[in-house]
């Protein structure tokens, strides 16, 4: 019988929870890396026992650490982190030149064919890779050499690079989200890069539509359509359909359109899932009350989901790579909070439960379908 | 020998139980003993000073015999006591509210 096994990320160490198929009853165990940031951690999809994590501190800097053995045992591999050549600037939040600085990785995402190659999204917002299982780190400067790289700005966040998306047969394609600059596409495999924005919008720049500069929260993609992308956005809820070369708005009947999280059911290309968070200045769901909402048409119809959620006095926030899904049948979805507590539904969202509820701030939830 | 004390994390990211003895050659100067002390434990290596720059993390101080050496230059002769080992060269994280 398969398996499931939730990778936790949180603001003092790393959680592997783990089930059965039917992910009623889970095992806890950690913290691992206790006391350390853990922005993200992940399993390879060609090997689901090599895992990594991004391990940091203010103190401390930056860690990677990797297991061969889905998170028994941890041995830390390089942390060097070095922009190619002379680095230049990028805007700071007063429009002053600012240099690139290296602070975290907030992103790993594995290849999917080889578990030695790993791409790093960072703060400030780079592409890293290695292909020696986590040793070494090279970066891939083409993105931050584009032509607009000198005029990105830092989000509240941060300048981070935190959303990378492959395509599941093309390996020259990958898509990344910086906030807040936007998403960019490559053709070449990481040699060129330009922005896929058109029909975002933002009233938060002075350019609403402008080419660059747009905060995007979380890209995802179904690999069966994978010209066919879901962004949460600062606000907005939007659809692409021709790889971004264009957006349309599907936000629908959402009751607010602002959130992190989006994510794609396992099976279906066109169910979708965000949390709903009341604005940028109140990041809790709105009215107290935890709900995921579903599109079961690729957008605008939602519906809420609420069964095993709670239904007053919640005010979490569910931060951007916090919504995982795993691709047993039905599809289970999780996601994990500010407040500690990670959701599961056995049932592709219909009813919730609590894996674990007493964790440290969620910063990321990762799930892994085993055999 | 030379005494180090490391903050509980790096301890045990180096995998080490109170102070860390090294040997330095030379000159014992900040720079010398974190030298030493990333080639015994290269694990620590950029969670003390900066990959590339070298330069002390900023919210890393060294202190040593109740004097507060972070702002040094990494090329003084740390204290008599230290060198002889009699005093440890201590590696703090900076201490944070809340």
């Amino acid at each position: 019988m398969s398996r499931v096994r939730v990778l936790v990320g949180t603001r003092k160490g790393a959680f592997v929870l783990t089930s059965d198929g039917q992910r009623q009853h889970w095992d806890v165990r950690g913290p691992h890396f206790g006391g350390w940031e853990i922005y993200h951690i992940t399993g390879s999809p060609a090997d689901p026992a090599r895992l990594y994590a991004s391990q940091s501190t203010g103190w401390f800097g930056q860690l990677i650490q990797r297991s061969d053995d889905g998170g028994v045992t941890w041995q830390p591999v390089g942390n060097e982190f070095s922009y190619d050549g002379v680095p230049g600037t990028h805007q700071w939040y007063d429009g002053s030149p600012h240099p690139w600085e290296f602070a975290r990785v907030w992103h790993l995402e594995p290849s999917l064919t080889d578990p030695d190659t790993v791409l790093a999204g960072v703060e400030d917002a780079a592409l890293f890779r290695t292909v020696d299982g986590g040793h070494t780190w090279q970066e891939l400067s083409g993105l931050r050499d584009h032509d607009s790289g000198s005029s990105w700005q830092p989000g509240a966040g941060g300048m981070c690079l935190h959303t990378i998306v492959q395509h599941p047969t093309d390996a020259g394609r990958i898509f990344v989200a910086i906030s807040a600059a936007g998403v960019f596409r490559t053709d070449d495999a990481a040699k060129t890069w330009r922005p896929v924005n058109r029909g975002l919008r933002s009233e938060q720049i002075p350019d609403p539509t402008a080419e660059v500069g747009h905060c995007v929260h979380r890209l995802a993609m179904h690999p069966s359509r994978p010209n066919a992308l879901f962004m949460q956005k600062h606000w907005d809820v939007m659809r692409t359909d021709d790889a971004g070369e264009s957006w349309q708005e599907i936000s629908g009947d959402l009751p607010t359109d602002f959130g992190f999280v989006i994510d794609v059911h396992a099976h279906e290309p066109d169910t979708i899932y965000v949390i709903p968070i009341t604005s940028d200045s109140e990041h809790y769901p709105p009215e107290g009350r935890l709900r995921v909402y579903r599109s079961r048409t690729g957008g605008h119809h939602w519906e809420p989901l609420t069964s095993g959620l709670p239904q007053r006095d919640c005010y979490v926030n569910v931060l951007r790579d916090a919504m995982a899904v795993d691709s047993l049948d039905p599809c289970g979805v999780y996601f994990g909070t500010t407040g500690g507590q990670v959701y599961a539904s056995a049932d592709a969202g219909n009813t919730w439960a609590t894996i674990v509820r007493d964790l440290p701030s969620v910063l990321s939830v990762q799930a892994q379908t085993l055999p | 020998m030379i005494r180090v004390a490391l903050p509980a994390h790096l301890r045990a990211l180096a995998h080490v139980e109170g102070e860390v003895s090294l040997r330095v050659t030379g000159p014992v100067t900040q720079r010398s003993v974190l030298d030493a002390l990333e080639a015994r434990y290269p694990v620590l290596r950029g969670t003390i000073r900066d990959h590339a720059t070298r330069r002390r993390r900023a919210f890393v101080r060294f202190f040593a015999c109740e004097q507060d050496l972070s702002h040094e230059s990494p090329d003084t002769p740390l204290p008599h006591a230290v060198a002889i080992g009699v005093e440890p060269y201590l590696v703090v994280g900076a201490m944070a509210g809340g």
